[in-house]
């Protein structure tokens, strides 16, 4: 891969697992257990979208041609996107929605904690003001762990359920792909393999907090990085590309 | 007509923030540079959050006003150095809570009100700092939900950032 078209990929997989994460609270846009909670992921999903925006234009320079932002978001095939498997999991209940939502928030955090010294201007420009942002969204995620942890049976139970499963996802944020410590090679980007250790006491100790108990696991689901994805993608894609496939070029 | 700086910044203090029509985008801190160019200006606006869906809105209208004493406008979208609420001009922090929005309280001050829930935001309505917070996410990205214990009424509080 030469030097171009790496930071382009590396664009990608930032703003892929934005996108991605963003798209999945907007199906909750409307849908939320209350006022509060929705108006709360519809705002993270805007800042996210927002985020995913900064990411994109600055590929589609990278890029040339004709790409612009919308052409990136909407116009690739599912094995293109370098989304972590994680950001694809569905809403089911309002814990696997925090609980993903924890378990990305507290990896994306200590990323952009590294992406702010990047020597890409525009990646720690991006960092600088994404930053601030996640750190709310963080503190929103890991409040609510705590509260249906600590809070009755029921919504312990339920957020218990959630977080076993995601769990075996979360590993793939810190296994970092070659496009990754390419990036970290030349300076522009940062290998997620050296965020792991404290990723997990992190994540272990809001989790302890939260009077969860912690499955031991080795492995992790993966591929998401490489254009692997599972079947949720395709539906998602479905949902997202329709206009534009429908309707080439079509705009507001 | 010579173009100065100070009549493109006379103009810009007509174009407010749609999600707050009481504040100027210079209230906002949103303009950080005005260029004057051969034949055109050049503004350099900033993002309060990079979601603001205000932002497109507040670009066209900055040289829609422009325009309309003739003067041809580029606006730029920087995104370094980032937004804070610490840009927000005195007297735009009257004019939100005058509007019923409370403005940003100091870092650490934010912190225990979002936090620890400390009782120190001050009600729009009845200025009583007996005040809970409802939601740390409220209408828009930059406000949290707060409600007045004393006379029960909910407002708006303007997040630091």
């Amino acid at each position: 891969m030469t030097e171009k078209e790496n930071l382009y990929q590396y664009l990608l997989l930032l703003g892929d697992h934005v996108m991605i994460l963003g798209h999945r609270l907007s199906e909750l846009c409307g849908h939320g257990p209350s006022l509060e909670t929705d108006i709360a992921l519809t705002n993270i999903s805007l800042d996210l979208y927002g985020q995913t925006r900064t990411y994109f234009q600055y590929a589609a320079s990278i890029k040339g041609e004709d790409a612009t932002e919308d052409s990136i978001a909407f116009l690739r095939y599912s094995n293109e996107y370098r989304s972590s498997l994680l950001v694809e999991q569905p809403n089911e209940d309002f814990a696997y929605v925090i609980g993903r939502q924890f378990l990305f928030d507290s990896y994306h955090l200590l990323l952009l904690e590294k992406l702010v010294d990047s020597n890409d201007e525009n990646i720690a420009a991006i960092a600088r003001k994404s930053i601030k942002e996640v750190r709310y969204h963080l503190r929103f995620s890991s409040e609510w762990v705590k509260r249906l942890g600590d809070g009755t049976q029921e919504s312990h139970d339920k957020i218990q359920k959630a977080i076993d499963y995601l769990l075996a996802y979360a590993g793939e944020l810190t296994t970092s792909v070659d496009l990754e410590k390419e990036a970290a090679k030349a300076g522009y980007g940062f290998d997620p393999e050296q965020l792991k250790e404290t990723y997990w006491q992190n994540v272990k100790e809001t989790l302890a907090e939260a009077t969860l108990s912690i499955p031991e696991i080795d492995w992790s689901h993966s591929g998401g990085k490489s254009g692997i994805h599972s079947e949720h993608f395709g539906y998602i894609l479905a949902d997202l590309q329709y206009m534009q496939r429908a309707y080439p070029d079509m705009a507001w | 007509m010579t173009i100065t700086k100070e009549t493109v910044e006379e103009i810009l203090w007509l174009v407010s923030d749609p999600e707050i029509p009481v504040l100027s985008i210079m209230d906002m801190g949103i303009v950080r540079k005005i260029e004057l160019a051969e034949d055109h200006v050049i503004i350099t606006i900033t993002p309060t959050y990079s979601g603001c869906p205000a932002m497109d809105e507040i670009s066209s209208d900055i040289k829609k006003k422009l325009k309309n004493h003739d003067i041809d406008a580029k606006v730029i979208s920087v995104l370094s150095p980032a937004w804070t609420t610490d840009w927000i001009t005195a007297n735009g922090r009257e004019k939100l809570e005058k509007y019923g929005i409370a403005p940003p309280l100091s870092h650490t001050a934010d912190k225990r009100a979002l936090l620890d829930n400390e009782r120190i935001v001050k009600c729009t309505n009845c200025g009583s700092t007996n005040t809970v917070m409802v939601s740390q996410f409220g209408s828009t990205a930059c406000k949290a939900l707060f409600k007045c214990e004393d006379c029960l009424e909910p407002f708006d509080y303007f997040k630091c950032l």
